[in-house]
C-alpha cells in the first residue's frame, strides 16, 4: 500500500510525535506542531495512540497537496479548516474517510490557522531515524529522505496497528478554534532581568501581531519593541542589548532580537544561540502558535510553573476526552 | 468578471524579482496559467497563475501588500475575449 504525490503543496512533510533526546548536540524535536490535531486525525483511523513516537502523519502548511491511493485504506484530515475533496467531491473534516484504490484527494483554500493534517491507517511508513519518522527539513534527515514532499514521491503506508473506532466523525465540540486572537501563556526567564520595567511591561501588556515570517523553527511578532536594562556587554555577547553570551533555548522560548520583532522558538528551533530569552510559552499552549495565520493578534501573559504544569495535565486529558468520545 | 485568488497568505509581489518589469500591467491580455504575482510566505515564493483567459481589469492589492487566503488579488475582465 502506498500513497503517491501528484502535486505536493507548498511545504508538506511527514511528521511524528517527535525525535527527543538530541536537543543537547543540536537536533531539535521536529514533530507536529499542532499536535492535538495529528493526535485526533490518527485515532479517527485507528492508529495505536499509546507511547511512542505515534503513527506519522502528513503536515501540510497553507496549501495542501494532491494525492491518491493504490489501496483500499482510510485517511482523517484534521487541524486548520480546509474543503478537503476525494476525487472532486466535497468531504467532512474530522472524519474518518474510506477510500478506494486510484481515489486522488486534493484541497481547497485553507479558511483560517497554517496547518492540517492528513493520517493514514497505518501510518506513512518511512525509516525510523534517531528513533523518530519526522522530518528535520534544515538537517536534511528523517521524513521521507530529508525533504518536503515533491511530485512523484510514493510514500509507504505501514499496517494497522489498532482497531478503527467506533464513530467516523470527532463531535463538534472536540474542534479547536483556528481563528481569532490568543493569548499565550509564558514563564518569564530566563533571562527577563535584562528587560527593563517598562520592557517588561511592553512585552506583556501589549497586543503583538504575528508577521508571515512563522514556520516550524519560528514565530516572529510585531509590536511596539522592548527596552533591555543598559549595561556594559560582556565578552562574547556581542554588542547588542538583546545579545548574551550563547545559551541552550527551549522550546517555545521567546527571544527579540534588537529589542523591536519577539520570536517564539517551535519544534524545529536550532537548541542554542545568543539571544536573550525573555520568557517561554508553555507547553500547552504551543499548539496554540501552529493555529495562529500571520495577522494574528497576541497577547503574552504571565504564568507561574504551578499553573503551567496544571495546564499541561488539562491539554493532556482534553485530548482523552476527545479521543474517548470517538468510542 | 472572474476574480483571481491567493491561495495563500504572505507579501505579494507583481515582478518576478526587485528592479525587474511587472509579470503583467493592467490592460494586458492573459492567459490560462500565466503568471501575475507572487506570494512570499515561509522564505517560499509561490507564483499565483491565472485560470481564466482574458484581459487584466485590475489588481485588488498593492506590491508588497499582506495578503490572506482567498484574498482578490486580480480582476479578470473576459466579455469580448476570444
Amino acid at each position: 500500500m502506498a500513497l503517491e504525490i501528484i502535486t505536493p503543496g507548498l511545504s508538506t512533510t511527514v511528521q511524528d510525535r517527535g525525535r527527543s533526546g538530541y536537543y543537547n548536540v543540536g537536533i531539535p524535536q521536529c514533530g507536529s506542531m499542532d499536535r492535538y490535531s495529528s493526535e485526533i486525525a490518527n485515532a479517527l483511523v485507528g492508529n495505536d495512540s499509546g507511547p511512542g513516537t505515534g503513527a506519522a502523519v502528513l503536515e501540510c502548511s497553507y496549501v495542501g497537496p494532491t494525492f491518491r491511493v493504490d489501496a483500499v485504506t482510510s485517511i482523517a484530515v484534521a487541524g486548520a479548516p480546509v474543503e478537503v475533496k476525494v476525487n472532486g467531491e466535497p468531504r467532512p473534516q474530522w472524519a474518518r474517510l474510506e477510500l478506494k484504490p486510484g481515489d486522488e484527494v486534493s484541497f481547497g483554500v485553507i479558511k483560517g490557522g497554517t496547518k492540517f493534517c492528513v493520517a493514514v491507517r497505518g501510518g506513512i511508513d518511512v525509516p525510523m531515524v534517531l528513533g523518530s519518522r519526522s522530518t528535520y527539513v534544515l538537517g536534511a534527515f528523517g521524513g521521507f529522505q530529508g525533504r518536503k514532499l515533491a511530485a512523484g514521491d510514493v510514500l509507504p503506508i505501514g499496517v494497522a496497528n489498532g482497531p478503527l473506532p467506533h464513530a467516523a466523525q470527532l463531535p463538534e465540540n472536540h474542534i479547536p478554534r483556528f481563528t481569532g486572537p490568543r493569548e499565550l501563556r509564558v514563564i518569564m526567564g530566563l533571562y527577563a532581568h535584562r528587560l527593563t520595567e517598562r520592557g517588561r511591561a511592553l512585552f506583556l501588556e501589549s497586543e503583538w501581531t504575528l508577521t508571515p515570517v512563522a514556520d516550524r523553527m519560528g514565530l516572529r511578532y510585531d509590536g511596539p519593541g522592548v527596552e533591555w536594562v543598559e549595561r556594559k556587554q560582556p565578552f562574547g555577547a556581542g554588542s547588542d542589548p538583546s545579545n548574551i553570551v550563547d545559551a541552550g533555548y527551549a522550546v517555545g522560548s521567546i527571544q527579540i532580537p534588537g529589542g523591536t520583532q519577539p520570536i517564539v522558538l517551535h519544534r524545529d528551533a536550532v537548541s542554542g544561540g545568543g539571544y536573550a530569552m525573555v520568557g517561554t510559552v508553555i507547553s500547552a499552549d504551543m499548539d496554540l502558535l501552529a493555529r495562529s495565520a500571520p495577522g494574528t493578534k497576541t497577547r503574552f501573559t504571565e504564568v507561574t510553573m504551578d499553573t503551567a504544569l496544571e495546564a499541561r495535565r488539562t491539554e493532556a486529558r482534553r485530548l482523552r476526552e476527545a479521543i474517548a468520545s470517538l468510542g | 468578471m472572474p476574480e483571481i485568488i491567493s491561495p495563500l497568505p504572505g507579501i505579494f509581489y507583481r515582478r518576478p524579482g526587485p528592479g525587474k518589469d511587472p509579470f503583467v500591467e493592467p490592460g494586458q491580455r492573459i492567459e490560462v496559467g500565466q503568471t501575475l504575482g507572487i506570494v512570499e510566505i515561509m522564505k517560499q515564493f509561490t507564483e499565483v497563475q491565472a485560470d481564466v483567459s482574458g484581459v487584466v481589469e485590475s489588481f485588488a492589492v498593492e506590491e508588497g501588500a499582506m495578503v490572506n487566503p482567498g484574498d482578490v488579488l486580480a480582476v479578470i475582465a473576459t466579455e469580448g475575449v476570444q
